[in-house]
């Protein structure tokens, strides 16, 4: 009866977005007065502690290659667990894994799910009340899932991650894929060039601008700033749309949707579909030269002015006060 | 090879949002309805082209809904889609949506199941995986290129970090993201052409949903926005950092 799950691993580590569905699958547990058994492909001895960390009483070890190619496999890897543990909740991550992954299962199991969710279930009876992001943010909504077995992935940055002492027992767990045929065949593989910095989906400080920085050349005060925070750049539509920036860049209603602490947006009119994407922010600076721009509605932090002088002044700001903090 | 384009119909992304029936139900008073972005400008827009360039013999639009949305569905038709099915019934449900489109795809042989990357109301990111669950198909997410080659698609995706290139045998379903395609304006004689395509309507299948809204609520919006100088920026800082704990 354990909740389920679905963890990864990702640049030798275990996603922060996968940690924070530990912790939210162990408050479930806590509800519904049971434990948590995380899924894992490929994980090393120090991943595995820390999911046992971050609340996972069990854990189902996988070593499967295939599992990295294609959805599908994990769909019926996790299937298989779920079935293993009579899991009656599995919990996702919102990321791409997720919204393949999640679904597909919700579909196979006939189990009703909530894509999204940005708060703990709300237990009654048989029936669990998760509540979600709708209208790109503007509201929410409780869903109720009303089938026995049910799906929910979890938005990421909803909750901070917290760790405890605890130890998981690890279990060795093979799958069986031979009746799942896969029909995709990669060929390439494109890596964005991020430059080291944290995936946007996953950022907690973005340094974001758009088309008042007025072209391509003038981004360096930008990467200045963001890497002064350890911070990832994000841009507004039509500045991915003119090539000034990479497509994964782009957020916002069309692009993607992000909800780090920190969102600063520099030369950024703040238009609704562009705050569609961000409004999600814990904390919002804006910095735009027309104190009639809309995103001063949406900010918590306001300056008025030119981005080409306050940006590296900010920049120098941070510096300073991060060399006063060591 | 014939190509099915799930849309949805959704408020313009101006739409002030509000609720009614105490907060059950979204209020669709004076509020327009578009094709959800992703639908039209990614998925329906590139399967056109697909078929502009002789690669498939006909695009079907396909849409889970009442009477109310045939304009928007209309507008698809407009755009150059052969014709329409609307399956009679509401429900934002993904799991029903998703069981009418994979069951008529199936029952019509459809090669090719194209839906948008999320709808921008419901922002489920569910419908493309959900209908290839059902119909057991491969599925493809956050599809940005599309092209066919004889009998397989050729399709680059986000994944985690970059993109990848794949291949895959027809029939396939795919979720659509930007990247597909550019925007269309449909011309007068789309439009005209439109009143005239076939837009039928049949009824749904399947039992009761599996989920179930029970109250919207809206989000609190920011309240005060603290101005600040360009010759107090050490204060911004140690604001974010006293105030805000952001950093
Ligand atoms: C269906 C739909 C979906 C969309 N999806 C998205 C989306 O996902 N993301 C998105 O971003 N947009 C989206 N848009 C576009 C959106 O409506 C806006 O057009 C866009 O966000 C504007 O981008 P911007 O703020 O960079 O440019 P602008 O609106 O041109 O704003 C530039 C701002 O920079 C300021 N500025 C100029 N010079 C300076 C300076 N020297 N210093 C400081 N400030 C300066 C100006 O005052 C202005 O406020 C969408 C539109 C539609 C119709
Ligand atoms: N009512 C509907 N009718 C037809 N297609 C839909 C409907 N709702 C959603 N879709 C399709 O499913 C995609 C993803 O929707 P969602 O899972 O709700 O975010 C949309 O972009 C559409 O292509």
């Amino acid at each position: 009866m354990s909740v389920l799950v679905y963890t990864e691993i990702n640049k030798g580590r275990v996603k922060k977005a996968s940690l924070e569905c530990v912790n939210y699958a162990k408050k479930i547990a806590e509800l519904t007065g049971t434990t948590v058994t995380a899924v894992v492909n490929n994980a090393d001895l120090a991943q595995l502690e820390e999911l046992g960390k971050a609340g996972a009483n069990k854990i189902l070890s996988i070593k499967n290659e295939k599992l990295n190619t294609d959805s599908i496999y994990i769909t019926a890897a996790v299937e298989q667990a779920a079935n293993a543990e009579n899991s009656k909740t599995i919990i996702f991550a919102f990321d791409i894994t997720g919204k393949s992954v999640a679904p597909r299962l919700s579909a196979k199991l006939k189990a009703g799910l909530v894509a999204g969710a940005v708060d703990y279930p709300v237990v009654n009876g048989n029936t669990l009340e998760v509540k979600k992001n709708v209208f790109s943010g503007k509201a929410t909504a409780v869903y109720t899932i009303h089938t026995d077995v049910k799906v929910i992935s979890l938005l990421p940055n909803s909750f901070p991650v917290v760790f405890g002492a605890n130890a998981a027992n690890v279990v060795d767990f093979s799958v069986d894929l031979g009746a799942v045929q896969s029909k995709i065949v990669v060929k390439e593989l494109k890596t964005n060039s991020d430059g080291g910095m944290v995936p946007l989906p996953e950022a907690e400080l973005v340094v974001s601008a758009g088309r008042g920085l007025k072209g391509p050349e003038h981004w360096g005060i930008i990467e200045d700033l963001a890497k002064s925070l350890n911070a990832t750049t994000a841009c507004s539509r039509p500045v991915a749309d003119m090539h000034w920036r990479p497509h994964h860049e782009h957020v916002g209603q069309t692009g993607v949707a992000i909800r780090p602490n920190l969102y600063i947006a520099v030369g950024i009119s703040g238009a609704i579909q562009h705050l569609a994407g961000v409004n999600g922010s814990k904390t919002i600076v804006v910095i735009n030269n027309d104190k009639e721009a809309p995103f001063f509605k949406s900010a918590d932090y306001g300056i008025i002015g030119d981005a080409f002088t306050i940006v590296p002044k900010l920049t120098e700001a941070v510096k300073k006060f991060k060399a006063n903090q060591n | 090879m014939k190509i099915l384009v799930a849309i949805s119909n959704v408020p313009d992304t101006t739409t002030k949002i509000q609720f009614s029936d105490n907060d059950t139900k979204f209020n669709t008073a004076g509020v327009t309805f578009v094709i959800n972005p992703y639908d039209e400008w990614y998925a329906l827009v590139r399967a056109l082209e697909i078929k502009e360039a002789g690669k498939a013999e006909k695009v079907t639009i396909i849409h889970v809904g009442l009477a109310d949305s045939e304009a928007t569905i209309r507008k698809g038709l407009a755009l150059g889609a052969d014709d329409a099915v609307r399956v009679d019934a509401e429900g934002p449900d993904a799991f029903f949506v998703a069981e009418q489109v994979a069951n008529y795809a199936k029952t019509n042989g459809y090669d090719l199941i194209m839906a948008g990357k999320e709808t921008i109301n419901y922002n489920g990111s569910s419908v493309g995986a959900l209908i290839a669950g059902i119909i057991d198909l491969p599925f493809v997410s956050l599809a940005t290129k599309l092209d066919i080659e004889g009998n397989k698609a050729i399709i680059e995706h986000e994944v985690d970090g970059g993109a990848q290139v794949v291949e895959c045998e027809l029939p396939l379903v795919l979720s659509a993201a930007k990247g597909m395609a550019e925007q269309r304006i449909p011309n007068m004689r789309g439009i005209m052409a439109a009143r005239t395509k076939p837009l039928s309507v049949v009824a749904a299948i399947g039992g009761a949903p599996l989920t179930s809204i029970k109250s919207f609520t809206l989000s609190a919006g920011r309240t005060t926005c603290k101005m600040l100088t360009e010759d107090n920026l050490d204060e911004l800082v140690n604001l974010l950092h006293t105030e805000a704990k952001v950093i």
